[in-house]
């Protein structure tokens, strides 16, 4: 294995070969699933021409069906795909855990209380106040999931964050988050019910440019500060003793990187609905991948956005009543059993 | 100050202070139990003093109070106690197989796999009502664990403890997915699944206990032969196998344990989340990491807690929550406030 260092002023990253392998061909893999994305619809665009389009060509009629009409839907899956694959390498870092999600630590789901509270409380089962119904869905899964991350962070915090406390205060806030959840749809009108759990597997039928802004500003700010801040992650693994003799600020550290992954977790959540699996699985598929010691971020989030695509035009190709959230686990779930299947093979021989 | 158990090298004094703790535990737990068992079958939307309670189980004459302790309440309070300590149980032996604290006793894919078959019998079958559906739950209960333990164990020397966690989260996640795909499609299913899905002992008659007493009884019987074999393997596999312990052979008596109890569980109540995560924190503070007295403090535990969180359900809301949020929203807050005054046991 040969690693580069590239440095930037204080900054330097370690560059494996084959991370950047990964992240590369799954970028690749990316654009391409996303341009047959794009070029769905009631009027076909073959591949070619959605890129010529993208990059600036294209006909005007092209132009604008696919900035008005189509960009919107496949740019939020890319970002949403994106955000959780970011939120769930860091939760898994940090727990040192390979089953610490944001819904096992309870933040999709404190996003999602408050989200299918707007829909059902806001729907036939009378009226909420003018406030809230009009703050809409959105806004409630964002307030809800920084909600649940700042308990998680505040109820974890005791003299310090330690991971396997807040693995345990996560299992507590998560059970609060899904049983409000499934009371609510008890109560509900089914109506209402299917639409919530529409929104619990993860939907992107309804996404728009509205939707699109806050999402794009949200991670342009988290993204950056989390690969600046990715650094410590690896220290972090040794242990806190071993942490500290390296330089690493431990509670701050863990402080950050926490936030920071309720953060992405709770926009993507506001966006699109908790999308099924891609926080659990993208990050230990970029890990077996990569072959790296802890999940990569950079491959944690390409591959997040790939399966989150891939998964769309699954769905709009065979199923199109579905929610995309119920294909990422179809799809993702063998894919994931292979590679581990695979790589124990290998350890073996 | 965190106190945290330690195994290994306790002087005699300490050895001796923990058997003490380890065994007046138990016997207040008991205790606990049979007193809720007396609350569970007195209260609910009317109290029966216990004397007539008694006079009903013994020398009934067919009034309604004879019908409502016979019929309804016995019947809920039985079910309630199986649940619970088979939650328990199977929650201590799921953690300690996949070493990890996140681990669910549903983590097998056990509880979607019911939730699958439960679906299944609804959606395709048209199956009405608890009857229809219960052995459609079991059936996918065992059939999702046999294929997560296969998955588990496929191209290495058997199940490891992540191996285990992944396959089982992939598949679960899976399951999910399709059941979310056809309830989506189909009113009638989404219907019976809402209800399902939260967890109830409501409503269960001895025909329902009779059912799954069977293989809650072997399970159980089974949790508790594994328990010698899990304490030598958490010294780590390959200090087991040096011992001349049979790992797989460990590992899968473990699973069919944890299926019968939970697939058990899952059919007759539907998923009761939490209980099963959170009890083996709880009772491994009391007994340490010795898997002989965790699983037993476990399943104990789980029953107590169920039954109070039942009981508490019928006499303050009138039995309007299904027992399942209920434990979920009143046990959550003090679970957190546990964790936060004293760090609990690490597996």
């Amino acid at each position: 294995m040969t690693r580069k260092v590239v440095a930037a002023g204080p900054l330097a990253w370690t560059v494996r070969p084959r991370a950047v392998a990964v992240a590369a061909g799954a970028a690749l893999l990316l654009v391409l699933v996303a341009a047959i994305n794009i070029g769905l619809g009631s009027s076909y665009i073959a591949v070619p021409d959605v890129l010529e389009t993208l990059f600036g060509g294209g006909t005007a009629r092209e132009q604008g069906i696919i900035f008005d009409l189509r960009l919107p839907r496949t740019l939020t899956g890319i970002l949403v795909g994106a955000a959780l694959g970011l939120s769930g390498a860091l939760f898994q870092s940090l727990a040192r855990n390979p089953l610490a999600s944001p819904d096992v630590l309870g933040i999709t789901w404190g996003a999602g209380a408050a989200t299918v509270a707007v829909i059902v409380l806001g729907g036939y089962r009378g009226q909420v106040s003018g406030a809230v119904s009009a703050l809409g869905v959105p806004l409630a899964g964002l307030l809800g999931g920084i909600v649940a991350g700042v308990l998680l962070y505040a109820l974890s915090w005791r003299r310090g964050i330690d991971g396997y406390r807040m693995v345990l205060i996560g299992i507590g806030l998560s059970a609060i988050g899904y049983n409000t959840v499934y009371w609510l749809l008890t109560v509900g009108d089914v109506n209402d019910a299917a639409r919530a759990v529409t929104w619990i597997v993860g939907s992107l039928s309804e996404t728009s440019w509205d939707a699109v802004g806050p999402v794009l500003l949200a991670l342009a700010v988290l993204v950056p500060i989390a690969l600046v801040c990715g650094h410590t992650i690896g220290g972090l693994q040794f242990g806190d003793e071993t942490a500290r003799g390296l330089g690493i600020r431990v509670d701050a550290a863990r402080g950050t990187l926490l936030l920071l992954g309720a953060a992405l977790a709770a926009v993507a959540t506001s966006a699109a609905g908790p999308i099924t699996f891609v926080a659990l699985a993208t990050p230990q598929i970029a890990l077996r991948l990569t072959r790296s010691a802890q999940p990569p971020l950079v491959g944690s989030m390409v591959l997040g956005a790939l399966l989150t695509v891939s998964a769309d035009l699954v769905t709009r190709l065979l199923l199109p009543e579905l929610p995309v959230g119920v294909l990422t686990a179809i799809l993702g779930a063998p894919y994931l059993i292979f590679l581990f299947v695979r790589s124990r093979r290998e350890a073996r021989a | 100050m965190t106190v945290v158990a330690t195994a290994g090298l306790a002087g005699p004094r300490r050895r001796r202070q923990r058997r003490q703790r380890r065994v007046l535990g138990l016997v207040v737990l008991v205790v606990l139990l049979l007193a809720l068992c007396a609350a569970s079958v007195m209260f609910g939307t009317r109290t029966i003093p216990l004397g007539e309670v008694w006079t009903a189980l013994v020398r009934p004459n067919g009034t309604e109070l004879d019908i409502i302790v016979r019929s309804l309440r016995v019947p809920r309070t039985l079910i309630g106690v199986l649940a619970g300590l088979a939650l328990g149980a199977a929650g201590a032996l799921m953690q300690g197989h996949t070493r990890n604290p996140l681990a669910d006793p549903g983590l097998l894919g056990v509880t979607q796999g019911a939730a699958f078959g439960v679906v299944f019998a609804v959606v395709v079958l048209g199956a009405n009502g608890l009857y229809g559906y219960i052995w459609f739950g079991f059936a996918g209960a065992m059939i999702a664990s046999v294929a997560v333990f296969l998955l588990g164990a496929a191209g290495g020397r058997g199940a490891t403890p992540v191996t285990l966690a992944l396959a089982g989260a992939a598949v679960s996640a899976l399951l999910y997915g399709l059941i979310a795909a056809v309830v989506l499609g189909n009113d009638q299913g989404m219907e019976i699944y809402r209800f399902w899905r939260v967890g109830s002992i409501a409503g269960r008659d001895f025909a329902v206990t009779g059912q799954v007493l069977p293989f809650l009884l072997l399970g159980l019987v089974l949790a508790v032969v594994n328990t010698p074999g899990m304490n030598t393997l958490a010294l780590g596999e390959d200090v087991a196998t040096a011992l001349g312990q049979r790992v797989g052979r460990t590992r899968a008596l473990g699973v069919v344990a944890i299926t019968l109890l939970v697939g058990a569980a899952v059919a007759a109540c539907g998923p009761i989340a939490f209980l099963g995560l959170v009890v083996p924190h709880l009772a491994r503070a009391v007994t340490g990491p010795d898997y002989r007295w965790l699983v037993p403090f476990s399943a104990l535990l789980g029953a107590a807690l169920l039954l109070a969180a039942d009981v508490l359900g019928r006499v303050l809301t009138g039995d309007s929550f299904e027992v399942g949020i209920l434990l979920a929203i009143l046990g959550a807050p003090v679970f957190i406030v546990l964790v936060r005054r004293k760090g609990l046991a690490r597996i």
